[in-house]
């Protein structure tokens, strides 16, 4: 069979799993609907949350990413686990016990303020927009390749399949779909990674296979740092980023991942606080897998890419390069008019390009592995990206059901509560799904924007709403505020500063950073920002009520979490 | 109680800073002088970033699952 029927086969079998799961599941009270009843087994919410956390961009982009960074792209593996031991043991516990349904609902209540709630859920929805909007291109992305359907009509049947699952079966159908995808997103991934991994070092680990040898004896990283030098380049395992920028973007990664609201709110459906403690293990575990393969698959691909096509004729290039450059993701130029391609640091003289996305989609074919594998990598994209945007709409939708129409209108019944809340995922469904036919043109610039308002708005709060129980609602919101404005005003002016402000470039470049730190790694300086002034601004304001400092004692003892939920 | 928050506290101090140590100390900033020494095929600053942090994250958090159940059960507050 040939690749397009099995990817026909494997991405529809692995839709009718889903929807048959959500028919299976649906949601028939709020409390089903926002936390899936509260009763999700640790190992269950492991699974779910590490498919809700892991996105197309994990999945499809982060090793080739990684494949041109080398070294530098570690700080997207430490950051984007290193966030869950800080959710493990500061956040997740805790908010568990608190017991209830969103983020925004903990801000409020801690901080007895519905400013700091509506702050709060301003911060969410524009987060989540912001990172659903990615998804929905990302699906668009594998269904035009992979499919060979237009790239809007691939968006839209996205949004059919996940408006159908979110708004019918809300987090207890997420979850359970999730479970699913998180077994077809990991097998996609270690399938051909073990292939390639055995091909060139015969070890069928990819992460061992990394500090293995190939064919001629040397060590496979040394060997690739000697080919990189040679042609220009910086070493593979030696960064270019200064230490103070790699240190900071890493912590802006860990601490915005710890505080995005889609991967916090899935702690509040487990049963009880070891519960919490427990999944979060499972989580970073099951995430892990793909997260130490990624940087194998990335030192394969930029391996075999530099080994088929530098320095060979144009008219001898492998199959998987013709294929390719038809998607115009690798792109040949052969600019000296000799006839073969030349590989370069050098801009001017560099003939090859490649798209950082081909080194996880052409993986299979790169290895001559059969076609199913090809469609499996279709199918686990697609639930990678899939899965995402099911946990961010979900957040979307209850922050307007819940922190907002139920808030401030406490009179209507259950039913009408989760009538809102379906209407406005599907409204969520519709924008993200715009979004995902117009993309903004800055969307992997945003991506920014989402870790470092999460760094710098939710973080410390929470942090210093459950460990402080003197920090009160002047505190909080001043520091929210604090961060936020600096963080968005920082990423603004270096992002945006040459489109939206009219700023010339120079202006704009490397050393006119603060302290050398890159936009991205701004919001760890937003966080302690925001710390600073919500600690000083406390201090001179009065302590909060007796009532909030019961709860914060309240939410610190395990026991009793089980109870505390049905209130 | 405010003994079982106390120890909690050093507990999660005691983890954190083997999770900074790993990361931030062993990943970025010894990176350099760790490369000089080699694990396989692997240099070690190189290895830490991008594989052994990873699996020490991995083990933190069921080693803290472990010690907070232990503790629970002690101050009587598990459930």
């Amino acid at each position: 069979m040939d690749i397009l029927t099995w990817t026909y086969i494997l991405v529809g079998l692995s839709f009718a799993l889903y929807i048959g799961i959500a028919i299976w599941s649906r949601a028939g009270s709020t409390k089903e609907f926002y936390i899936a009843g509260g009763g999700v087994s640790p190992l269950a919410n492991g699974l779910a949350t590490a498919a809700d956390w892991m996105s197309a961009a994990s999945f499809i982009s982060m090793a080739g990413i990684i494949a041109f960074a080398g070294y530098d792209g570690s700080v997207y593996l430490m950051g984007w686990t290193g966030g869950y031991v800080l959710l493990a043991l500061l956040l997740a516990p805790y908010l568990r016990k608190f017991g209830k349904f969103t983020v925004p609902d903990f801000v409020g209540d801690r901080y007895y303020s519905n400013k700091a709630r509506v702050v709060a859920v301003i911060c969410a929805i524009f987060i989540s927009f912001t990172y659903v909007a990615g998804q929905m291109r990302g699906v668009g992305i594998v269904f035009s390749r992979y499919l060979e359907v237009d790239i809007n009509t691939g968006v839209i049947i996205g949004m059919c399949i996940v408006f159908f699952y979110a708004v019918l079966g809300g987090m207890k159908g997420i979850t359970y779909t999730q479970v699913a995808q998180y077994c077809v997103l990991i097998f996609a991934f270690m399938v051909p990674a073990i292939f390639v991994s055995m091909q060139l070092t015969g070890n069928p680990f990819p992460q061992l296979g990394l500090g293995g040898r190939v064919e001629d004896g040397a060590y496979l990283l040394d060997k690739l740092d000697g080919v990189l030098t040679d042609l220009g380049f910086n070493a593979y395992t030696q960064g270019k980023k200064s230490m103070i920028d790699m240190f900071a973007i890493t912590m802006a990664l860990m601490v915005g991942t710890a505080g995005l609201p889609h991967v916090i709110v899935r702690f509040f459906t487990v049963p009880r606080v070891k519960d919490a403690r427990l999944s979060a293990g499972y989580a970073l575990f099951f995430i892990a897998i793909l997260y130490t393969t990624a940087p194998a698959v990335s030192a394969f691909g930029i391996y075999n890419a530099i080994n088929s096509v530098a320095e060979k004729p144009l008219n001898n290039l492998p199959d998987w390069v013709e294929n390719w450059r038809k998607t115009d993701l690798i792109k040949i130029d052969d600019k000296n008019q000799d006839g073969i391609v030349q590989y370069l640091a050098d801009p001017e003289a560099n003939e090859l390009t490649i798209d950082k996305d081909i080194m996880v989609l052409a993986n299979p074919e790169i290895a001559d592995l059969p076609n199913w594998v090809v469609g499996l990598v279709a199918a686990g994209g697609m639930a990678a990206a899939l899965s995402t945007a099911a946990g961010l709409l979900l957040v979307i939708s209850t922050s307007v059901s819940r922190d907002l129409v139920k808030n401030f209108n406490p009179e209507i019944s259950d039913k009408q509560e989760l009538f809102i809340a379906r209407v406005a995922a599907a409204v969520a469904v519709m924008v993200a799904g715009y979004f995902g036919v117009h993309p903004p043109g800055f969307v992997a610039q945003v991506v920014a924007f989402a870790f470092g308002l999460a760094a710098a708005s939710f973080f410390p709060v929470i942090i210093m709403g459950i460990f402080s129980k003197r920090m009160n609602k002047e505190g909080a919101i001043a520091g929210m505020l604090t961060g936020l404005i600096f963080t968005i005003g920082y990423i603004t002016y270096f992002k945006f500063g040459n489109s939206l402000l009219g700023l010339p470039i120079e202006s704009l470049s490397e050393e006119h950073w603060w302290f050398g730190i890159s936009p991205e790694g701004i919001g760890s300086l937003g966080m302690v920002l925001n710390a600073i002034v919500g600690v000083i601004v406390s201090s001179l304001t009065p302590a909060p009520p007796q009532a909030v400092q019961d709860l914060v004692e309240e939410i610190r003892i395990p026991r009793g979490a089980g109870a505390a939920q049905d209130h | 109680m405010k003994a079982y928050w106390q120890r909690n506290i050093k507990i999660l101090l005691s983890l954190l800073a083997v999770w900074f140590f790993v990361s931030f100390g062993c990943g970025i900033i010894f990176a350099d002088f760790l490369n000089q020494f080699k694990l396989g095929g692997f240099k070690l600053g190189f290895w830490f970033a991008q594989q052994g942090s990873i699996y020490v994250f991995v083990i933190l958090i069921f080693v803290y699952v472990r010690l907070l159940n232990k503790l629970d059960k002690e101050f009587d507050v598990n459930e």
